[in-house]
């Protein structure tokens, strides 16, 4: 007997017996769906971070000093002296001071996360303006009491309408909208367009102490991220004298950082992706079993008209692979749809891993098979005569 | 053809021993039909069995077409009962999934015969069952009777020498058993070794020979002299 005659006897077997075939299929089917799916999500949100760091600059490195008490400490001007030091190495540095807020226009206020910045910032965080212009340095040297608005603002306080050289009162002094920024996170309160940009000479006095303990670096290209990155370093450890007081971080160094956090989420996913796995395997062999133990009688017969040990278990090893890569298909299509569904569904694009499918498909294959194998063998070494006697 | 030289088949269940067959010596030549008679626990379909390669007797040698069946493997078995002999059964045993015409065709696959070849026996065997116009149907659509005679059809579509039939007409009402009866009566003028298995004396008178079992011994065996004069 030829493998194409087997195989069309499988074809032909598993077409008589619609129901049992198909709840085979739907183990392998459900199995690789979910592992598809799993996969494809969690790539897509490993993207989706990476491209938001992309986005915001792959040359950026930030900097944050915790100081150690005493008088020592790094300036601004130090800072800015060592970006004259090594222009091939550092294209821009912006104070970064944060200080919590409150905007208000005629009746309407809120509370909004304010950060102080010179005219850097726009370059090294590739800031995008809706309208208007950027803070410059006259702006920052003169303390001009202008501002930029986030997304949030403009629609909270303006009613969406451009505010360009409208006054706003931020912490009880006037100051004018010199521009507001792109809308990247629909408008939220507490997001990316939740944010006032001043000049950071003004934002120091509404912090209440006159110290910088922040800053944004870019470094001149992607390539030179990693040297700026340690000259700041060395810098830093010239002044504290020990790694403690200050932290940097270079965009390259986050994205590891997300990398490797993905990589501990993958790992949780692969687990529960293999859970489902193992179920749908589980299924997979009970209805192999069944389906070998209620055909006991047909191997007799087969066995008493001549089949030997190997037409048996061919039969059944084909009809085991024939089930397992037709329900793989359908499981890889049905994932895969299902995938980029979910994806729109929460605003993700799947990314199918090809890794992923060939070890979902070849796990459930390798289970059907030797499911369908092992009993198969069990009853094709049993005497006709005794299979023959089995109801 | 058939030798069996004392052939023990001996079954365990608990404690107790079961001599199905008890020294069993037993010889059939080519061509002659002989019926094998007992009441049920004689150990008749034991005997069967053993002659249709089917089963393994306990102990003693089983010499089929000259060639010792006891030294043969589980696949050599399979050869044998697929080239030498052919089975009839009482629950005709055809597979419900399976068209008449494919189950006709079962035991030519398992031999490797060419599809095409394969259908012309096939349909030739039917023919000779009067059943070619029903080869598409599945088993479940004919009556018990038609059924049997697929059976025989697959059990001659492969030209073996010996066709076994146990109790081939013991679920059919006595005018289709007779017509199987006729059927198998015409195969055996063709040439064929039948050995027919059954507890009903008036269908053993059909064969030459009759072999008389009881509690797995032979108290019997002699040839039906003329059927007419019984």
């Amino acid at each position: 007997m030829n493998i194409k005659q087997a195989f069309l006897l499988a074809i032909k077997s598993l077409l008589s017996s619609k129901m049992r075939s198909f709840l085979t299929m739907l183990g392998i089917i459900i199995g690789i769906a979910a592992v598809i799916i799993l996969v494809s999500l969690m790539n897509g949100l490993s993207k989706s971070i990476l491209d938001s760091f992309e986005d915001m600059g792959t040359n950026l490195i930030s900097v944050e000093v915790m100081g150690r008490g005493s008088n020592r400490s790094v300036t601004f001007t130090e800072m800015q002296a060592l970006m004259a030091e090594n222009p091939e190495l550092i294209s821009g540095v912006s104070p970064n001071v944060s200080v919590g807020v409150k905007v208000k226009k005629d009746t309407e206020s809120l509370t909004a996360n304010c950060i102080g910045i010179n005219e850097d910032y726009y370059d090294i965080k590739n800031v995008k303006m809706a309208s208007g212009r950027f803070i410059n340095y006259l702006d920052v040297a003169r303390r001009q009491k202008v501002c930029i608005l986030g997304a949030y603002e403009v629609t909270k306080l303006f009613g969406g309408i451009d505010p360009l050289g409208e006054e706003v009162k931020i912490n009880g002094d006037s100051y004018t909208v010199i521009g507001t920024l792109t809308e990247k996170a629909d408008a939220e309160e507490g997001s990316a367009d939740d944010t006032v940009i001043i000049p950071y000479t003004l934002a120091t006095r509404l912090s209440g102490n006159g110290t910088i303990s922040s800053y944004y670096i870019s470094a001149s290209s992607k390539d030179t991220v990693n040297q700026a990155s340690a000259l700041v370093k060395a810098k830093l450890y010239q002044a504290f004298q020990s790694e403690d007081y200050y932290m940097v971080m270079s965009s390259g160094e986050i994205i590891e950082e997300i990398n490797e956090m993905m990589g501990i989420m993958g790992t949780v996913l692969i687990g529960i992706a293999g859970i489902s796995l193992l179920v749908g395997g589980i299924g997979i062999m009970n209805i192999m079993l069944v389906s070998v133990s209620e055909r006991v009688r047909e191997i007799g017969i087969r066995k008493s008209l001549g089949g030997r040990r190997k037409d048996i278990l061919g039969q059944f090893i084909i009809e085991a692979a024939t089930t397992s890569i037709i329900g793989g298909i359908i499981g890889i299509i049905l994932g895969v749809i299902l995938s980029y569904g979910a994806g729109k569904l929460i605003d993700l694009t799947a990314v199918p891993s090809v890794t992923a499918i060939i070890v979902a498909v070849s796990v459930s294959a390798a289970i059907g098979i030797v499911f369908g194998y092992l009993p198969a063998s069990k009853a094709a070494k049993m005497y006709p005569i005794e299979a023959l006697r089995e109801n | 053809m058939i030798k069996l030289k004392d052939i023990y088949k001996i079954y365990q269940t608990g404690e107790d021993f079961v001599h199905a067959l008890d020294g069993i010596d037993l010889h059939i030549d080519e061509g002659e039909f002989v019926s094998v008679i007992g009441a049920s626990g004689s150990g008749k379909s034991t005997c069967m069995n053993i002659i249709g390669c089917l089963d393994v007797p306990t102990s003693g040698s089983y010499f089929l077409n000259g060639s010792d069946v006891s030294t043969l493997s589980d696949d050599e078995l399979a050869m044998i009962r697929n080239r030498t002999l052919g089975f009839i059964f009482q629950q005709y045993n055809l597979i419900s999934k399976l068209t008449v015409l494919e189950n006709v065709e079962l035991p030519l696959i398992y031999r490797g015969v060419q599809p095409k070849e394969r259908v012309r026996m096939s349909m030739e065997a039917l023919e000779r069952v009067g059943l070619e116009g029903r080869s598409n149907n599945m088993p479940s659509q004919l009556s018990g009777g038609q059924q049997q005679r697929v059976s025989i059809a697959r059990a001659l579509a492969g030209k073996p020498k010996v066709i076994l039939a146990d109790e081939p007409t013991g679920a059919l009402d006595s005018k289709t058993g007779m017509e199987v009866l006729a059927l198998i009566k015409e195969l055996h003028k063709e040439g064929n070794t039948i050995v027919l298995i059954t507890h009903d004396n008036s269908i053993a008178l059909h064969a030459q020979r009759i072999v008389r079992l009881s509690d797995g011994k032979i108290i019997e065996d002699k040839p039906v002299i003329d059927r007419q004069v019984q």
